[in-house]
């Protein structure tokens, strides 16, 4: 296991630091750097990222979460709102409901009033009712009631300027329209009137566009002696289910053999097991980091990476340029 | 000056070494910069600072036994750049291979 974090009984280990880092070379790079795609879904993928710096991989994580923009509501106008949540915790409601608006089709908007490139006007006006037609012993509030509850599917979208040549209702409206907003009874009733605006998750986290963006190291686990008979199946029920398998042995006893450490939680259990702790050695890959990134719908995650990396080059590309100017 | 600037007092020992002021950066520039600057041969020293949480300052320090250390800065910028556009190319040739390997699979999985 060279490369590798050890994790031993009582402290963890690696035989490399920082210190012997080769220098860094973009040729060398090139051959030891890796992607590898695991899982990929319109909201959720997974993906290996092989021989680089956790520095670097760090970065990728931290613009992920508040650097990456997207679209959210940022001003409620309240006309009326006569239900029982307060204007300013409704307006913060609103503001944290995930919009499908494409903010790379949106500029960031300026100090001035807001126009068509940079700004989405939404209405939500709704007014709860008795039901007529309920029977009259019902106790249950969606029979007794007309729109008690208010979601997100409620939400209309009023297209500013020419808006709606360029995009449909579909595109830009709550990426869920079964997010409860509100609870109304007979005679509530709410009318606002809301503007999206692009932002960036280090203003506010309700503009970040993952529901989480994490890395793990590559657990890696090996058998240094044979595990037979009953402690094989002890050292199974010591890791996740998939880890460590059980197979018939060439003297006809069960034998454990690692199936698939990827998915180990790492969580070192087999150490309470003193006949079983010196059969094992466990440990982390330094530069393997297995990236999971979970989107929340405005843009597929695929897409969130790549803009994320492309985040990180503008702040280069930016840096780079006023330097030139400072020397010139 | 916006962007960059250099702590005052630097200026008697020599270009370097020097100590840099990023505003508006933190620790996602910092610590990936530092990380590639560090590697460099000539490099002797290479830290970075985010002096106070409240201010968005990023303070990177660079000491060398050559060149200036305005140039090294140059140079770690400009790699993290090369870096950032090999990243780009081998995710969107993962994805593609992706998209290949599990279209394979459910045309198997299909016949």
């Amino acid at each position: 296991m060279d490369n590798s974090y050890i994790m031993r009984e009582d402290n963890i280990s690696s035989e490399m630091f920082l210190g012997d880092l080769k220098p860094w070379n973009l040729q060398e790079l090139k051959k030891t750097m890796k992607i590898f795609v695991v899982n990929y879904n319109e909201t959720e993928m997974e993906f290996d990222l092989v021989g680089v710096h956790p520095a670097i991989a760090n970065a990728f994580r931290r613009i992920l979460l508040s650097e990456v923009p997207t679209m959210a509501i940022e001003k409620v106008m309240i006309y009326n709102n006569t239900s029982l949540i307060q204007d300013e915790i409704l307006a913060h409601r609103l503001g944290l409901i995930p919009l499908k608006a494409d903010p790379r089709r949106f500029d960031f908007k300026s100090e001035d009033e807001g126009t068509e490139r940079d700004t989405l006007e939404f209405e939500l006006k709704i007014k709860c009712t008795k039901n007529t037609n309920a029977k009259p012993d019902s106790t249950n509030p969606d029979e007794l009631y007309v729109n008690n509850n208010v979601y997100s599917k409620h939400i209309k979208w009023l297209p500013m300027g020419r808006q709606s040549n360029r995009m449909k209702e579909a595109d830009v409206g709550p990426v869920l329209d079964d997010i409860l907003i509100a609870k109304l009874r007979p005679g509530h009733e709410i009318d606002v009137k809301m503007l999206a605006v692009k932002g960036i998750g280090q203003d506010h986290a309700k503009f970040s566009p993952v529901a989480t963006a994490t890395y793990r190291l590559l657990p890696q686990i090996e058998l240094v002696t044979d595990v037979e008979g009953e402690q094989a199946v002890r050292l199974q029920s010591c890791f996740s289910p998939g880890v460590i398998g059980i197979k018939e042995g060439s003297n006809g006893k069960k034998k454990a053999y690692v199936e698939n450490a990827r998915y180990d939680s790492c969580s070192r259990n087999v150490l309470r097991h003193n006949d079983l702790k010196d059969a094992v050695r466990m440990g982390r890959k330094r530069d393997h980091f297995i990236f999971t990134i979970e989107s929340t719908g405005a843009l597929t995650p695929d897409n969130l990476f790549l803009g994320s990396v492309d985040v990180l080059m503008k702040k280069c590309k930016d840096l780079l340029d006023k330097l030139n100017r400072l020397e010139s | 000056m916006e962007g960059i600037a250099e702590l005052a007092g630097d200026e008697n020992s020599g270009d370097r070494s020097r100590t840099f002021i990023f505003n508006d950066e933190g620790h996602t520039l910092g610590n990936a910069l530092r990380s590639i600057i560090i590697s460099y041969p000539d490099v002797t020293f290479c830290g970075y600072t985010v002096p106070h949480p409240a201010e968005i300052k990023m303070h990177l320090r660079i000491q060398t036994n050559g060149p200036r250390a305005v140039d090294v800065l140059q140079r770690g910028l400009s790699d993290l750049h090369k870096l950032c556009e090999f990243t780009q190319q081998l995710f969107k040739a993962a994805m593609s291979e992706y998209k290949t390997r599990t279209q394979l699979e459910s045309v198997q999985l299909n016949s």
